[in-house]
């Protein structure tokens, strides 16, 4: 009966559009590679997304300040794998992936302690305002850009993949550039944990019930506020993390990195529907995958296609494809 | 032990800029169904969420099992076994019913920490909860989320219940099946408060009734005399019940 009622349609948008490109790009080696790079970039903005979907859905916040995690992320990593050249020079596949680890824990550690100073002194403040929430957040992102300037300088640094992670694994004709599986590895096993999380626990269970209607869960005796630092705290985490795997798809970081992603976040969550995870699945999968397709096809409309894609979708699907109910 | 459970002693509460209660006086009789009555507008909703901290008071005092609870958050208020229904149901739509009722179990972790006799006596108060316990609570009727509402707020004992328009939009035969679990709620002990504008539910189910006009209570006494006063009735509560 649940299965019965799960909504397919969204989910069906992926393949959808994953096939409609096959004739256009016309070569099948082509299309896999493109496929499969667009698969990896859709992950890699899941995990940053994820997190984002959430506090919006949990507390109404508007925060335009999260890319400053994605690029504290990616620096902290620049430092981290910078420490760790025996490791990441090294020709041993195990050894590059074992000194990516403490890189991502590092930054999600350092992101989510930034994030936790972020939400007490920015965003606390301006509970239940949006219009201060963009205003305030947008500057604690400045703030952030300006001081990670002043402790790695305000240049593009190099963030070189692991020795064992450069170069591409061949499919037949296809080449798939290891990293790109590496990532997809990743996002899956973060969107697994998020699910299981939200699907399995008592915390989980809060998560969503706030996300619909959080006086009810007040009313419960249950205190959001607590719950909503623990997702900020979180989510920046995640933030961090997903600006580690951006850093080393792009291989290198900027200050401005994370205001250029957060473009791409927001239209995913948009079109995921505000608040809803599986939602910003779909929504990241969709950016990733046209994101790829139109840079090959056409890289001059390719920046404006996913403002496109988000248009059409909120045609068919105002509240985005899978709105959160009672919101 | 005081007699009363809940007590309000001149309670104002703003919105924003409105000025809704304006003083408002209760008392809520320990094990005992208090009806809180009166015509659309004058208060009753809000007094139920001033009760509960959603809308904190401005003024008064508002205490309950003696322990005065005027500036405490809505947590901790729900912390103190009170438990809430709301006029809209406040049910978890995208949640199936299980995960309803074992988001206001707060003792329990998993489904299978519930309290199985509890669930038991609830399930025979209300069938539909265990007829549709795996299906999402967004689909089912107005009276089954009614019900899911009710059977939510008494998934673990609470001291006091306070349900705001249990009846609203319900088939009489629903309304009946409502009272019937009221009936077994108050012979079991609980203290209840209740906004309605159903008299004839009010009737059938109060043992006191406060009526509100214009942000303070007017009239306050027994049910049963309140039911035998026809023109008071009319005079406080008009025609429109």
């Amino acid at each position: 009966m649940k299965g019965l009622d799960f909504d397919w349609k969204p989910l069906a948008l992926v393949p959808l559009l994953v096939l409609a490109a096959l004739p256009l790009v016309g070569s099948g080696s082509t299309w896999v590679t493109l496929t499969v790079a667009g698969l990896a970039m859709g992950m890699i903005i899941f995990v940053i997304a994820s997190g984002l979907t959430l506090i919006f859905g949990l507390m109404d916040v508007l925060n335009f300040g999260h890319g400053v995690f994605i690029a504290l992320g990616a620096f902290v990593a620049t430092s981290v794998l910078g420490a760790m050249g025996d490791w990441t020079g090294s020709q041993e596949m195990w050894r590059n992936l074992l000194a990516l680890l403490p890189a991502m824990v590092i930054a999600m550690l350092v992101a989510g302690a930034i994030g936790l100073a972020f939400e007490r002194f920015i965003v606390r403040p301006v509970y239940g305002q949006h219009l201060k929430q963009i205003l305030i957040t947008m500057g604690g992102m400045i703030i952030g850009e300006e001081l990670i300037k002043v402790i790695w300088g305000p240049q593009q640094i190099a963030l070189p993949l692991p020795e064992g992670l450069r170069g591409s694994l061949l499919l037949g004709d296809a080449a798939i550039e290891k990293y790109r599986l590496v990532a997809m590895c990743v996002g899956v096993l973060v969107f697994a944990l998020l699910a299981w999380t939200l699907n399995r626990t008592k915390i989980g269970l809060l998560i969503r019930a706030g996300v619909q209607d959080r006086e009810m869960v007040e009313s419960l005796g249950y205190r959001i506020r607590r719950l909503f630092v623990g997702i900020f705290v979180f989510g920046s985490a995640l933030a961090g993390l997903g600006g580690v795997m951006w850093g080393l798809y792009q291989q290198s970081v900027t200050p401005q990195m994370g205001a250029q992603v957060n473009i791409l976040i927001f239209i995913v969550i948009i079109i995921g529907g505000l608040g809803s995870t599986g939602g910003a699945l779909i929504g990241s999968l969709l950016v990733g995958l046209m994101a790829n397709y139109t840079g090959f096809l056409a890289p001059k409309v390719a920046l404006f296609s996913n403002i496109l894609l988000m248009v059409v979708v909120l045609l068919w699907r105002p509240q985005g494809v899978y709105p959160v109910a009672n919101r | 032990m005081s007699a009363n459970l809940l007590e309000m002693q001149g309670v104002h509460t703003h919105i924003g800029a409105y000025h809704i209660l304006h003083g408002v006086d209760l008392v809520v009789p320990r094990g005992q169904l208090t009806m809180l009555l009166g015509r659309n507008g004058v208060g009753k909703t809000t007094t139920l969420r001033t009760i509960m901290g959603l809308w904190p008071a401005s003024q008064g005092r508002i205490r309950f099992n003696g322990q005065d609870i005027t500036q405490l958050s809505t947590p901790q208020i729900a912390g103190l076994n009170i438990a809430y229904v709301p006029e809209n149901m406040g049910i978890f739509s995208d949640l199936t019913v299980k995960e309803n009722m074992l988001l206001a179990a707060r003792q329990a972790k998993r489904a299978e920490q519930m309290d199985a006799a509890r669930l038991q006596w609830i399930f025979k108060l209300f069938p539909a909860v265990e007829k549709f316990w795996n299906h999402p609570a967004g689909k089912l009727s107005g009276g089954q989320k009614q019900m899911l509402a009710v059977a939510r707020a008494i998934v673990e004992p609470r001291e006091l219940l306070i349900i705001d328009e249990p009846s609203k939009g319900l088939a009489p035969a629903i309304i009946n099946n409502m009272i019937n679990a009221f009936q077994q709620l108050k012979a079991s002990g609980v203290t209840i408060l209740l906004v309605e504008q159903n008299i004839n539910f009010a009737k059938r189910l109060g043992d006191t009734v406060a009526v509100m006009e214009n942000g303070v209570v007017v009239h306050a006494g027994t049910m049963q005399a309140f039911a035998q006063d026809e023109s008071l009735q009319t005079s406080l509560l008009g025609l429109a019940l």
